[in-house]
Formats: structure tokens, C-alpha cells, sequence
């Protein structure tokens, strides 16, 4: 059989109501996507830590995405409004790491929004084969 | 729970036994992932010393093989790989509870949503996606740490937004069961559309007539606390515990003199082109009692058109109108909230659909209903707008904003059996008259409904299968529709007196308002979103709160009173109980790290934290868990339960291994 195509690796930070939904209903509705994505659920994109972030890349994740509920839609009123403060120091630091921006993507989705989920793996898993493994991952890491 | 102690902050990393359930879910998990390697991996990982597939976890068989496990292999962790925690974690922490474990040491992988049915065609990459999802899920649950779970009181009261038809029976049935409720409306009556329309498939029995004698009873029951013109303006708190602010928009009326007699709308001298309870068709004043029904029966003063004559108040007997009337509030506490705000119909002017809006006599199905109305602006008289005449040929045009991709995928549900209901009125009244239904497919589920359109047929109704085209208006009024017969490819230009179009639902613009205050999810159609859509169809995602009715997606008058029913059953569950359990998952502050910086407190949208003589305080009780705050410390020292930096580290870990290892 021919050697695969290399698959990225692709963490997703998830909130809990409204993104992890979508990928919940992204499965209900058999939206199919690359084998790329490992989701970290959170209660709230308020949780999800810049210092996680950095340590997903070090680790070896060839992009980090952060997602939330729309803003106006936080189940805690506005943790996604600090998630997209937070957002924008990351984007300064992965400048700073020498990384490509598409690395890093921010997106809004609600639970309801299963085909927007998949298409946006999708685009993203495309970009990153297409950018090849991120300069971070350490040698021999999958 | 003596099991709890020895799993501490101090056990050791040798003493943490997990044990690991592949679930194949029959074959849709099963089907796509090769479940054996997965349990097989998971055997090789480090702390675990149990590892099975099963055919179900979920069923009482591998609920009950989980237990065993935990007793026969002396677990400390259990992990399930199956479907979404947003179903099934509370199922499995209740499992391992009964066990002897504590709920919180159980770890949920999702490998159905998220794995099997999005990697159908590719069956090897998915086991191994499987394996790692299983992977970072035990290195998780190593750090699991046991926690507990808050009992609350809960207040013994509900609160039921929107008195349409399904909040008026949620209201009632919980009223009935002995629970104070509290009615909160925004118009001046209660009601809804249901007290619009003129009859009601499949019976064509009266709407006001069926409808009127529940609204009196709302007024009367002692249970219920009725607020009409009134709003919800802030909603706090969690399930038992709602703090909630409404307001009452000022009548200008003392409603508990004012009779309803009218003769104050005899005197105003302000018409108003305008009136909402007859869809816009007719005039009121500018004092007016919305209909002969309505509840309360009083009247209301609309100040955006007073003049300040003082017409009325010189004739009222009972001195009831006081202009100087301002909006008041008041505070209520409730433990559970029914939201039964309805829909909006749609409205087919701003894109002008089939001349809407340039002609006049293309009418709205519900303004139909008005003028069909023996209470509605001319007294049940079918007449056309242009000349007030009556017209013999009219044409109904079926989903008219609903499914089509460039207005709402949805069907409505309701426009093809309430055109068969007009259609049917029109042709009892108006023996003579002609009347074609356009139609896509006539939907008529449900007892009674076929039957209902085979009636429609009996009747000599005709039906066009096709969605007219071009529809023009000549100077004398008449109405030209120009469609396409599907069935027999006829071209026809149909000549009409009057089109009506049968309008769908949309989501209503303050249901969104209250879906916003209260963080209900929203479908994709725009309606309030349901927890699950067969096994939780009024729960939503959030503790305590509920919906119903059209505010849930299009139905019609039978389903939505047996969802305000569901709601009132499910929300009385609680005040039933008096108690309810809140989240173990709340923040701690370690006070040997922190050094009281307070960058964290303005950071938390419940007011939980403060500064208490340079230490952290937490209120427990308003912490609703997000971590958000957890995320803002800069020393560490605040910690989000059951998503600690260590906890989540170690998941982001699992996701990464070295070549060969
Ligand atoms: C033209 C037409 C004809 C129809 N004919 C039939 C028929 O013959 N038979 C049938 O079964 N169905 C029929 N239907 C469908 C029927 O109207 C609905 O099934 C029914 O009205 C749904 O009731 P509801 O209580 O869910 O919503 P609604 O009737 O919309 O009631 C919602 C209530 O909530 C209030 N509200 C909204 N927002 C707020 C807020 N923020 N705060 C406080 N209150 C709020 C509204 O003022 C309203 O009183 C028809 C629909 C149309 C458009
Ligand atoms: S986790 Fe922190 S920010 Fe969130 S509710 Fe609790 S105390 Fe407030
Ligand atoms: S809960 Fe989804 S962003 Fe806060």
C-alpha cells in the first residue's frame, strides 16, 4: 500500500456549549473531515490559557485553533470577549515564533453550526498540508 | 464515599488504577473503529490496569460491568470512549458514583461525533485517532481529582415568559399542581396569535372560543401571578436560585378600577391608522382595549399618539386613567423558567415576495384570518383591501417564506392545513367563490389532517402543483398570477380578486431578546435550541430553564400546548424536590501562592470573587465555573476544577508521542 499522506496535527481548543456542540453536530450530521483535529474541551473560551497554547506548539501541534460561542452568546456572559483579548497577544507571539498566521485561527461556532465546524477543519487541514509540519515540532514527534 | 479518601492530592502516581470502556455503540462506532485495538492500546498505557470493549457501555449491561470493574480491579478512574459528554456524562458519572467512586474521576472520550461518523470511508485512520483521543483522555485522567457537587435549595415558584397558547398550559399546569406562578407578558393581553386567528384545523372550531374560557381561567387562578405589558429586563442566578427584574410598561390605566367598558374609546378623537391586533388592516385610537376578549379587559393608552386632550378621562366612571402613570419593576425570585415567547410571522414586504407591499390586494394568510374574524375589522365580511369589495376568485400561494434557500429552509409546519382551513371558511361562506391553492406538497400528518384535505377537495378547491411567477395588479385591483401547473406542464395566468399568501414562521425578534438574557443555544434555523431533539425536546442546555412551543421551532396549536405541558412537567420536577445539585466544577485559590494582585476579580461576570484584606475571597455559590478568571492568574494560584493547568497540560501531551513509542 502507498506510504499515506502526511496528516497534520491540529489541536482545538472547544468550549463546552457552543463549539464542542458544533462538533457534535457537525458527527450527528456525518459532515466528514480529516483525521487532523484533537479537541481540549474547556467550560468557556474564558479558559483557554495562551500558556496552553504555546505549550500545544511546543508539544508538536502544527496549528491551534481557539473557538467559542458567538460573541453575545457566552453562557457566561463574556468569557469570549476575554478569549479574543487573549487571541490577540497570541497572534503577537506567534509572530514572534516565527510561525505563519494561518497556524493560528480564531472562529466563532454554535452548536448548531455542525457543517460551518467541518468545513472549517477542513479548510484549516488543508492550509496546514499545504504550509507542511509547523517548525516548532520536535524531531520524531507525531 | 470512604472510597473518595485515599484518592487525594498526595496519592501516588503507582496507586492510580483506570480502568478503560471502548464503547462500539452496535456498529456506529463499532462499525468504523476497530474497538479491540483501541481497548488493546489503551492496556499498554501507563495506570491502566482494566481495559474492555463493549457492545454498549451505556446500556444496564455495561453500566453494570463498569461497577463490577471498579469493585474486581479496584479502579480509581474510569474512563468511557463513546459518544458526547453533552448526553451521556451525567449517565456514566452517576454509574461510577453507584460504583463507590466519585463522579468526578470519570473521564469522557468522544469517539463517535468527533471520530467514527466524521471518518466513515477511512477506517484505519480513525482507529488510530481513537487510540490517541483514548491516549489523552488517560493521561487526563490520571490528574483527576474527586469533587464535590452542591445541593441547593431551590424556590418553590416558576416563572412562565410569553402567554401565547403553550405558556398560558405551562402556567396552568403548573399552577394546577400547587406551585405560585409567575405570567409574564408583553402585550397588554394575553393570548398570543392563537386569539388572532378565526378558526382552528382540523375542526374549524372558533379559536377565541376555545382559547377565551383558558385565558379566564389564568386570570383567576390563585396560583398565578399575572404581568401583562410587562417584560423581562435581567435574569441572575442559577437552577432553584433565578433572581429575576421585570418591567411593567405603563398603561396609563389603574387596572384594578378601570371596567374594560369602553366608552373612554368612544371619546378619544385619535384614529390610528394602525392596528396590530388586526395585522394593521382597520384603525384604533388612541386609547384602546386590545380585543373583546382580552385579559385583563382594560384599556391602554398608546402615548406615542396622545394628544393629552383629557377626552377620556372626563368620560371614565370609574377614574381609572391616570397619564402620569411611570414604569415600575419589581424583583421576584423563582427556581425554574418556562420561555414560551412564540414567533414572528413572516413578513413578506421588505423583498416584496408575489407583490407584497406595490399590490394591494396580496394579503398575508393572517390577515386573512382578521378579515375572516367575526370580532376583526369588518365584522367577518370578506372584502378585498383596493375597494372594499368582495372578491369571488382568490388563490392562496403555499410556503411563502419557508422552504426556499433564499428566505428559510424550514417548512413552517402549519401553512398548508391553515390555507385548507381559509380555503374551506371561504368557500362555506361564499358558496360562488373560486379558490386554488397553490402548493409545492400539501403536509397534513397527524389525526384528522388528511382527512381534513381530502375535505378541502370535496369541496372543490383547486390545487395547482407550482410556485407562481410574475404576479401583477391591473389599476381596478385584480390580480394576475402567472404558474406553471407541474403536474400537467399548463401555463396558466390565473385572474384573481385576492392573493393570499401563506406566510411561515420566523424566530420572533424578542424571543431572541430573552433567548440572549437567559443563554439559551439557537438552532440553525433561528429558534431556541432544544437539549436533545428526540429524548430532550423542551430541556435546554441549561439547568432549569425550558422551552415550548413556537419559540422551539414552527408547530401548531396541539403540539404547542402539549410541549407547554412537557415544560411544566419537567420544570415542576424541581420545585417538587426543593432541591437541585449545582456543579462541583468551581474555582479554588491555593493562599500560600496567591499575593492578592487581584488582576482576577474584575475578570469574573458573576461578582464571585473579592479582595478581603489583601487575601482572595470566593463566594462559591456565584461561581458558575467557567475558569476564565483561572486564566487571568498570573501566579497560578487559582485553579478551575476538573480543568487544572496540570489536568490539561497532560491531555495536550496525550495528543503527541515520539516515533515508535
Ligand atoms: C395565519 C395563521 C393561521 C394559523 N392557524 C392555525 C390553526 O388553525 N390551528 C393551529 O393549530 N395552528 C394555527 N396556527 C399556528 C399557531 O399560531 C401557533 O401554533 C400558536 O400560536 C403557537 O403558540 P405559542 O404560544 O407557541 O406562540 P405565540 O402565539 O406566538 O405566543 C407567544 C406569546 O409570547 C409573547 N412574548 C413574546 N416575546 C415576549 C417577551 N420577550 N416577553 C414576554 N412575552 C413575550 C407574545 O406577545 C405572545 O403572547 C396559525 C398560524 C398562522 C400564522
Ligand atoms: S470560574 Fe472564576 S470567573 Fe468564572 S464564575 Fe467562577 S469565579 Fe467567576
Ligand atoms: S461558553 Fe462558549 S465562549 Fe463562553
Amino acid at each position: 500500500m502507498a506510504e499515506k499522506e502526511w496528516e497534520p496535527k491540529i489541536v482545538a481548543f472547544c468550549c463546552n456549549w457552543c463549539s464542542y456542540g458544533g462538533a457534535d453536530t457537525a458527527g450527528m450530521g456525518r459532515f466528514q473531515q480529516p483525521s487532523s483535529l484533537r479537541i481540549i474541551r474547556v467550560m468557556c473560551s474564558g479558559r483557554i490559557d495562551p500558556m496552553h497554547v504555546f505549550n500545544a506548539f511546543l508539544e508538536g501541534a502544527d496549528a491551534v485553533l481557539v473557538t467559542g460561542c458567538h460573541l453575545g452568546d457566552c453562557h457566561y456572559v463574556n468569557g469570549n470577549y476575554k478569549a479574543e483579548v487573549r487571541y490577540q497577544f497570541l497572534e503577537e507571539m506567534v509572530k514572534q515564533l516565527g510561525l505563519e498566521p494561518e497556524r493560528l485561527q480564531l472562529n466563532w461556532i454554535s452548536a448548531s453550526e455542525g457543517e460551518k465546524f467541518a468545513n472549517f477543519v477542513r479548510d484549516v487541514t488543508a492550509k496546514i498540508k499545504e504550509l507542511g509540519p509547523s517548525p516548532l515540532k520536535p524531531e520524531g514527534v507525531n | 464515599m470512604a472510597q473518595d479518601e485515599s484518592i487525594t492530592g498526595t496519592e501516588n502516581a503507582k496507586d492510580i488504577r483506570i480502568g478503560v470502556f471502548v464503547c462500539e455503540c452496535g456498529t456506529n462506532i463499532g462499525g468504523v473503529v476497530n474497538c479491540r485495538a483501541v481497548a488493546d492500546y489503551a492496556a499498554t498505557l501507563p495506570n491502566v490496569v482494566h481495559s474492555v470493549v463493549n457492545k454498549y457501555t451505556c446500556s444496564d449491561a455495561g453500566q453494570s460491568e463498569i461497577k463490577q470493574a471498579i469493585k474486581n480491579h479496584n479502579l480509581n478512574r474510569v474512563l468511557v470512549a463513546s459518544c458526547t459528554p453533552k448526553t451521556h456524562e451525567p449517565i456514566f458519572r452517576a454509574c461510577v458514583e453507584e460504583g463507590g467512586l466519585n463522579p468526578y474521576l470519570f473521564e469522557f472520550v468522544n469517539i463517535r461525533e468527533h471520530c467514527s461518523w466524521i471518518h466513515m470511508q477511512d477506517k484505519d485512520s480513525a482507529t488510530k485517532k481513537a487510540s490517541e483521543l483514548v491516549r489523552m483522555g488517560v493521561s487526563r485522567a490520571r490528574l483527576l481529582e474527586p469533587l464535590q457537587s452542591n445541593e441547593v435549595p431551590v424556590t418553590n415558584k416558576a416563572l412562565v415568559i410569553g402567554a401565547g397558547v403553550a405558556g398560558m398550559q405551562a402556567a396552568l399546569d403548573i399552577a394546577d399542581m400547587g406551585y405560585k406562578v409567575y405570567l409574564v407578558e408583553k402585550n397588554p393581553s394575553i393570548g398570543g396569535k392563537m386569539a388572532q386567528l378565526d378558526k382552528t384545523f382540523p375542526t374549524n372550531d372558533c379559536s377565541i372560543c376555545i382559547l377565551g374560557p383558558k385565558m379566564v381561567e389564568i386570570a383567576r387562578n390563585k396560583n398565578i401571578e399575572l404581568m401583562t405589558y410587562s417584560e423581562v429586563e435581567e435574569v441572575d442566578g442559577y437552577v432553584g436560585n433565578f433572581k429575576v427584574k421585570v418591567k411593567h410598561k405603563p398603561r396609563f390605566i389603574d387596572t384594578t378600577t378601570c371596567t374594560g367598558c369602553g366608552l373612554c374609546v368612544q371619546k378619544c378623537p385619535v384614529e390610528v391608522p394602525y392596528f396590530e391586533f388586526n395585522e394593521g388592516i382597520g384603525t384604533r385610537k388612541a386609547i384602546y382595549v386590545p380585543f373583546p376578549q382580552a385579559v385583563p379587559l382594560r384599556a391602554v393608552v398608546d402615548k406615542s399618539v396622545c394628544i393629552d386632550c383629557g377626552a377620556c378621562i372626563k368620560t371614565c366612571e370609574s377614574h381609572s386613567i391616570n397619564m402620569e402613570q411611570k414604569e415600575t419593576f419589581s424583583d421576584i425570585e423563582v427556581g425554574v423558567i418556562v420561555v414560551t415567547t412564540g414567533y414572528d410571522i413572516y413578513d413578506p414586504e421588505p423583498k416584496h415576495d408575489f407583490g407584497y407591499g406595490l399590490c394591494d390586494n396580496v394579503v398575508t394568510g393572517m390577515e386573512l384570518e382578521r378579515l375572516l374574524n367575526a370580532s376583526g375589522p369588518t365584522m367577518g365580511k370578506l372584502v378585498r383591501p383596493s375597494d372594499a369589495k368582495p372578491p369571488k376568485r382568490i388563490g392562496f400561494v403555499q410556503c411563502v417564506g419557508s422552504r426556499d434557500k433564499n428566505r428559510n429552509r424550514y417548512c413552517s409546519g402549519f401553512c398548508c392545513m391553515y390555507a385548507l382551513k381559509d380555503a374551506q371558511l371561504i368557500r362555506e361562506k361564499y358558496p360562488d367563490s373560486e379558490v386554488y391553492i397553490m402548493y409545492m406538497d400539501i403536509r397534513s400528518p397527524f389525526r384528522n389532517y388528511e382527512e381534513f384535505y381530502d375535505r378541502a377537495r370535496d369541496m372543490g378547491i383547486k390545487f395547482i402543483r407550482g410556485k407562481p411567477g410574475k404576479v401583477d395588479e391591473d389599476k381596478n385591483g385584480n390580480v394576475t398570477v402567472r404558474i406553471e401547473d407541474t403536474l400537467t406542464s399548463n401555463l396558466y395566468n390565473l385572474e384573481l380578486d385576492l392573493l393570499v399568501l401563506s406566510v411561515g414562521a420566523v424566530a420572533g425578534e424578542s424571543s431572541e431578546h430573552i433567548r440572549h438574557l437567559l443563554k439559551v443555544s439557537r438552532a440553525a434555523d433561528g429558534f431556541m435550541m432544544e437539549a436533545h431533539p428526540k429524548l430532550k425536546p423542551v430541556d435546554t442546555n441549561l439547568d432549569g430553564i425550558f422551552i415550548g412551543g413556537v419559540t422551539q421551532g414552527p408547530k401548531d396549536i396541539p403540539y404547542s400546548v402539549s410541549q407547554g405541558s412537557a415544560c411544566a412537567a419537567r420544570a415542576t420536577r424541581y420545585l417538587a424536590q426543593g432541591k437541585a445539585t449545582t456543579e462541583g466544577i468551581t474555582v479554588e485559590v491555593d493562599d500560600d501562592v496567591c499575593v492578592g494582585c487581584g488582576i482576577c476579580v474584575p475578570m469574573c461576570p458573576f461578582q464571585a470573587l473579592s479582595l478581603v484584606d489583601g487575601k482572595l475571597n470566593i463566594i462559591k455559590a456565584l461561581c458558575k465555573g467557567c475558569g476564565t478568571c483561572a486564566t487571568a492568574c498570573p501566579t497560578g494560584a487559582l485553579q478551575q476544577n476538573h480543568f487544572k493547568n496540570e489536568q490539561l497540560l497532560a491531555q495536550i501531551r496525550g495528543a503527541f508521542t515520539f516515533e515508535g513509542e
